[in-house]
């Protein structure tokens, strides 16, 4: 059985204007062991997914329908107060983007791991100081830091502390969203590093990871989905996605990455044209078309469904459907 | 030469009881010759946007000088001096919101330029339009509008359309581009290197990217605690990095046709 399973999800943000379609219509899969890559441009709905898979939905987001099932809990149809108790920190736990600030200023970390994991345990104070040790040297963090304000830690140490303390209760499904792109290219390996610890040492089972940096993925993710103006693009293993694309984005967006490599010079540098499309008032059909290069007629009115391609992935292009 | 740097120091004292020195930038020596595209590489914390703003004239060093087309900037009097200056080096920063003023359009920023360039009456439009377009955005979808309604991402290719319509000799540009969408950097950067090949535009790029540094740079310069440690073309950097710290930079990199050992 998956860990998590979604369909037919569909998150908007309602606005004056109408409603913002920044989740329509997903389906997703997570198995379990696996490290999910969810790449897209800013804006195309990443972290609105992310916080609807957890049922973390507050106005001005509503969900307007599909399924969650999440370690065989049918966690769509749970209200705030059951989520609270038995799935968020216990069966799933987000890093949000700007998590490095989730620390609070006034208080040093372990205060503020008590008084976290006290919303979620009976365990006594020292039974919780003794956990955060154990933890910190399990995940070669300095067990000094414990006792430190968060001003006086690192921003690498920082946004490792905020990864430990979200997955101290063993979550199966960690959720980070972007937790490397204030950081310099050291810090970041070292979270990097931390996160692919977190999955050898089993304190979790699966991993999703946001970012539009498709070079990070490339290191850390088993597996990348492809997001474009709320909907999947493409899906499937890590080095098939990357390195045989076949959504017209997908190809767009891997000819964009900038990594100082031989391979990237000789092909030289290419970007997407124009811009995403407007969530309020998206094109009907395919959402890509008017920034696609092999835009069919068809593609301007029919919606292309996310199909199998004669590869191992999922895509949603008329093209590999064969449509048209 | 067009821009020299010479023995840049610049200390900051801190604290109220307890007096503490800063060494922000220690000693930095460079030069800027016209048509070429300098990269200054370092991580947060190195000097690097210390180093923008006392070329830019917007501190005052502890000591070391800058001298523009022979001129002594640090030197410069009055309003004049100071904006005949501005006229030939022009700053881009990382959040651009403050170069907004938040009460006024978008249109004003962009027709602001006019008051430095010989533009007429009635080629300003077209010369809006066309920077705009070279920044990748529709100027139906951004003249009219107020700064907050913009992206991070919009406003910093504002600042950049503004560079292209001024056609300044230097841009100092303080991570320029950090929020604006890994699939379309590389377009603004090759405005940049258009500049540089038709206007004769030299570019100081200010990032810690020393990926992006690598393919558009004439000369990459590693910064690290304040020094410049390394310096030289970007295949020097890349395949024959000196410094133990511009090593472990080029390490770290997360690559895309190559895994990282033990990942």
């Amino acid at each position: 059985m998956a860990l998590l399973e979604a369909q037919a999800l569909k998150a908007y943000y309602s606005v004056r204007q109408g409603y913002i379609q920044a989740v329509d219509n997903i389906d997703l899969t997570l198995d379990r062991d696996v490290t999910l890559g969810l790449a897209g441009e800013s804006g195309c709905g990443k972290s609105t997914l992310m916080n609807a898979l957890m049922m973390n939905v507050k106005p001005p987001l509503h969900l307007m329908g599909g399924t969650i099932v999440l370690d065989g809990m049918v966690i769509s149809k749970m209200d705030r107060t059951e989520l609270k108790k038995d799935v968020w920190g216990v069966l799933v736990s987000l890093v949000p983007q700007s998590s490095l600030n989730a620390l609070m200023p006034t208080m040093r970390i372990i205060d503020f791991i008590k008084d976290v994991i006290h919303h979620h345990t009976a365990a006594s104070d020292s039974e919780i100081v003794s956990m955060a040790r154990k933890r910190f040297e399990e995940l070669n963090l300095p067990v000094d830091s414990l006792s430190l304000y968060p001003h006086e830690l690192s921003g690498g140490m920082k946004q490792r502390a905020v990864i430990a303390v979200s997955t101290l209760l063993n979550p199966k499904l960690l959720i980070v969203d972007e937790p490397t792109s204030a950081l310099d290219v050291s810090t970041q390996k070292q979270v990097l590093r931390m996160l692919v610890d977190l999955r050898k040492t089993g304190i979790i089972e699966s991993m999703i990871f946001v970012t539009h940096d498709i070079a990070i993925l490339r290191q850390i993710a088993d597996r990348i989905t492809i997001m474009y103006a709320g909907k999947i693009a493409e899906s499937g293993p890590t080095e098939d996605v990357l390195f045989d694309p076949k959504h017209p984005y997908t190809v767009s967006l891997t000819s964009a990455v900038v990594t100082p490599e031989p391979e990237v010079r000789e092909r030289g540098l290419a970007s997407i044209p124009g811009e995403p499309p407007d969530l309020l008032d998206p094109p009907e059909g395919c959402r890509f078309y008017p920034r696609c290069t092999k835009s069919m007629s068809i593609c301007r009115s029919v919606e292309p469904p996310l199909v199998k391609s004669e590869g191992t992935q999922l895509v949603a292009c008329h093209i590999v459907s064969g449509d048209g | 030469m067009l821009l020299e740097v010479k023995n840049l120091t610049k200390i900051f004292t801190v604290g109220l009881f307890k007096r503490r020195e800063i060494v922000a930038v220690d000693d930095v020596s460079f030069d800027v010759e016209p048509a070429k595209f300098i990269s200054l590489v370092g991580e947060s914390g190195s000097g690097k946007t210390t180093t923008a703003r006392l070329i830019l004239n917007l501190l005052a060093p502890t000591s070391g000088e800058v001298i523009c087309e022979g001129r002594d900037v640090f030197g410069l009097k009055g309003i004049d001096e100071l904006r005949s200056y501005y006229r030939s080096v022009h700053g881009i920063f990382q959040d651009p919101y403050a170069a907004y003023n938040p009460l006024h359009k978008i249109d004003r920023v962009l027709n602001q330029v006019f008051n430095l360039t010989g533009h007429s009456e009635a080629e300003r439009d077209g010369v809006v339009k066309e920077a705009l377009k070279e920044v990748g955005l529709r100027h139906e979808d951004v003249l009219g509008k107020y700064p907050h309604e913009l992206s991070g991402g919009q406003r910093q290719r504002i600042m950049v359309a503004r560079c292209y319509m001024l056609r300044p000799k230097l841009i100092m540009a303080d991570e320029p581009i950090s929020m604006i969408d890994a699939s379309t950097k590389a377009s603004i950067l090759r405005l940049f290197s258009k500049l540089r090949d038709e206007y004769e535009t030299s570019v100081i790029f200010i990032t810690h990217d020393l990926g992006l540094a690598y393919y558009v740079s004439d000369e990459v310069l590693i910064m690290s605690k304040g020094s410049i440690v390394e310096k030289g073309s970007p295949d020097d950097i890349m395949n024959r990095p000196q410094h133990a710290y511009t090593r472990k930079l080029r390490e770290d990199i997360p690559l895309f046709y190559r895994k990282w050992p033990g990942f």
